[in-house]
């Protein structure tokens, strides 16, 4: 007994060393705070429009400078240069840039005679989005100095800026970027004097969301309907006139000649893993001062609105929800909105997506079914009709969230109307079907109480619903209704009568 | 007795019979997707560009490749809509159709496909008011209100009796952060109120054009408290480069 107690008292005395050892070796990571980019490392010292945007005033600023030198270094440094800087593609995928333009370089591609395209994508249409707007108006040099530094890279011969219809003044002013650039010798048969011949032509559109899809722009640039085309063959194959394409962002373009000048460790520095860079937000909706700015990757999405917008309507708690990456992301809740960072990856993990980095912020007062209800017809209005469950879907789906928004609906139809975005989502071609869906399954899933509060206080007001929206008053009682309307179906609050 | 309760059963049913089935085609559009001959929109009605437009479209069309003239649709569609007051009739697509050599019809399913293109004559000032959700969460429907009762009580797509307005909703602008916003001809005007938006009205209505941005004093979409990034004066060539190219 003894001898058992004291090899107890042994074991015990040997397991408490080696214990205090393990806790001992833990080293509390040091906490990083992201945001707060001094001005000094803004890429977009113009996005405001305060200074002049001709070419003089855009040299100035430090743009052309030594861009001979970047186009002299070759593809292959420029593309090793964006790869280093962890840029990813600002249009919303998030697809990592400099693997994305070496997929032009395939070995081989000096024998491929045809003539070889970037298309730059400046069909900024979806809704809270208005970041390209600022580079086209007020910093176009940047634009069109990366077209020749992305062109370079990826060995194309002209660069076409497919910009959208409605932006007449942002393409006066980039017409008048792109003239100035022939004119100093910094584009043409000798772009800057380095010998390499390219040109840059900036194309209007004429309002259509859905060019903003690769394909589709490549189909509207050729003077087709906007409808995106089957993938593959991709666009770096076959693409813009059958020839190799590659299409990008305008902000991915615009700073890349940046990148190349302050080095890849520079641009690097910011943000987290994965998710380097600086970034411009727009910020919308209901913030006290909404504006545009661009600021570190990874910054917490509250300290994005505190700083810089003068912090939400009526105070913090009197946020209901916000859009973090433009009408295709799911909506936050309150609580999620103050643990998010803006970056790719947390909010993927909070599911949703950073989009295009357009916050559209939602107050208490926000008629939330509404604002969601508006994008399902937004949609609608957008889908191009190619395929069968986008085009009948989008109509479905703004059929039933408008009687949603009245409460006229049963309960039941929420899941049906789930079932009906699963069904749309990933069965198109293009991400429009996703696009379309996923506000709604996010509204769903954080704000499913608030709808089935409307419509139990619609059941109440006005009496039973069936699927469909057909109140049961005014079914003809000597006629045998069909029971998939969901008529006898009994609901929680009704009195059943025995 | 039988007939007396038929003649009951009858009564019991409601008077107008409702029709659960559709009969007629839902509209899917806002706009007609076909044409139909009228006085003031026929093929008869001769359209040609003048000379300085015709100049303009060769320089369109060199942007191109020589056997890809016809990507040069959709601008050249815009220039014809630019000197057709501001609508693409069927003579401008036919026009267009024959200037880059391609099939009428390819041209009529690009004119029907982009907004754009108004395919019904507009008022001498197209007022496009955007109502999307960003628009709508600053009060898009109070401006929507505003600007179809300061126009006389028109419905979203009518022209005003006098010919000077059409007013439309669209989709997003792509103004967000300068919210609520329309679009009068080419130019944003931004940050509305009702009162705002009337006063763009009645200057176009005399004739003048107002200042296009923002209407509320702030230069564009800066933080209208005070300027929040941007402060200092921008660095400038070669500042913080890497020695390479500094």
């Amino acid at each position: 007994m003894l001898k058992l107690s004291k090899a107890a008292s042994s074991s015990a005395r040997k397991a408490t060393p080696s214990l205090r050892r393990t806790l001992a070796t833990v080293a509390d990571p040091p906490v990083r705070r992201y945001g707060g980019l001094k001005d000094q490392d803004r890429i977009f010292t113009n996005a405001y429009c305060r200074h002049d945007h001709g070419l003089k005033g855009a040299q100035s600023r430090g743009d052309w400078h030594r861009t001979k030198d970047i186009l002299l270094k070759g593809d292959s440094w420029i593309i090793q240069t964006i790869k280093d800087s962890g840029l990813r593609g600002r249009g919303g995928a998030g697809f990592p840039s400099g693997l994305k333009w070496s997929f032009m370089n395939k070995p081989g591609w000096e024998n491929d005679k045809r003539p070889r395209y970037l298309v730059v994508n400046a069909d900024e249409g979806e809704p809270g989005t208005c970041k390209d707007r600022e580079i086209l108006r007020g910093d176009p040099h940047k634009l069109v100095e990366g077209c020749l530094v992305a062109g370079r890279a990826m060995n194309a011969t002209a660069a076409y800026i497919y910009i959208r219809g409605e932006f007449v003044q942002e393409a006066s002013h980039l017409q008048q970027a792109i003239s100035e650039a022939y004119a100093a010798g910094l584009l043409g048969p000798n772009a800057c004097g380095s010998g390499y011949k390219f040109d840059v032509y900036l194309h209007r559109g004429a309002g259509a969301y859905i060019c903003g899809e690769e394909t589709a722009l490549i189909e509207s640039l050729e003077g087709k309907q906007g409808k995106p085309r089957l993938k593959p063959p991709f666009p770096a194959d076959v693409g813009l006139f059958g020839c190799p394409t590659t299409v990008a962002n305008v902000e991915t373009v615009a700073v890349a000649p940046t990148i190349c000048r302050r080095g890849a460790p520079w641009f690097a520095a910011f943000g987290r893993e994965r998710n380097q860079g600086t970034k411009l937000f727009c910020i919308s909706g209901h913030v006290n001062n909404p504006c545009v700015v661009e600021e570190e990757m990874s910054i917490p999405l509250r300290e994005l609105i505190d700083r810089h917008c003068g912090g939400v309507r009526g105070g913090w708690d009197n946020l209901l929800g916000i859009i973090p990456g433009g009408s295709s992301v799911p909506v936050l809740p309150i609580a999620k909105c103050g643990e998010v960072l803006m970056d790719y990856d947390s909010l993927k993990d909070a599911q949703s997506g950073l989009g295009t980095g357009a916050v559209i912020v939602m107050d208490k007062s926000t008629d939330i079914v509404a604002a969601i209800a508006r994008f399902a017809s937004f949609y609608k209005h957008e889908s191009c009709g190619q395929c069968t469950p986008c085009r009948e879907g989008t109509t479905w789906m703004m059929n039933m969230m408008d009687r949603l928004v009245l409460g006229r609906a049963h309960r039941r139809e929420i899941d049906m109307l789930l079932e009906l975005t699963k069904q749309i989502e990933g069965r198109t071609i293009c991400a429009l079907g996703d696009a379309a869906a996923w506000p709604i399954q996010g509204l769903m899933r954080h704000f499913r109480p608030e709808v089935e509060k409307r419509i139990d206080a619609f059941r109440a007001g006005e009496g039973g619903v069936m699927f469909g929206g057909m109140m049961q008053g005014e079914v003809d009682p000597t006629l045998a209704v069909p029971d998939n309307l969901g008529a006898g179906l009994v609901e929680p609050g009704d009195r059943v009568v025995a | 007795m039988f007939a007396l309760q038929l003649l009951k059963r009858s009564c019991l049913r409601p008077q107008v019979a409702r029709r659960t089935i559709h009969t007629s085609i839902p509209k899917r559009s806002d706009a007609l997707f076909v044409h139909r001959d009228t006085k003031y929109n026929n093929p008869k009605i001769p359209f040609e560009f003048n000379a300085d437009n015709l100049k303009k479209a060769e320089e369109i069309i060199s942007r191109y490749p020589p056997q890809y003239r016809k990507a040069a649709v959709i601008p050249l569609l815009d220039l014809g809509q630019r000197q057709n007051k501001g609508w693409t009739s069927i003579s401008v697509m036919n026009y267009v159709a024959k200037l880059l050599g391609m099939p009428p019809m390819r041209v009529y399913e690009v004119a029907t496909f982009y907004t754009m293109f108004n395919r019904e004559p507009i008022g001498d000032n197209f007022v496009q008011v955007c109502t999307t959700t960003p628009c709508m969460l600053r009060g898009s429907t109070d401006i929507l209100q505003a600007t179809c009762s300061h126009l006389g009580g028109i419905k979203p797509g009518e022209t005003t009796k006098d010919g000077k307005f059409t007013v439309i909703e669209v989709e997003c602008q792509g103004a967000c952060s300068n919210a609520p916003m329309i679009v009068v001809n080419d130019d944003f005007y931004e940050d509305l109120t009702p009162e705002t938006t009337k006063k763009v009205l009645d200057a176009f209505a005399k004739g003048q054009k107002p200042k296009p941005g923002p209407q509320s004093g702030r230069h564009t979409s800066e933080n209208s408290a005070g300027l929040t990034a941007l402060t200092s004066k921008p660095y400038g060539p070669g500042e913080f480069c890497t020695p390479e190219f500094s």
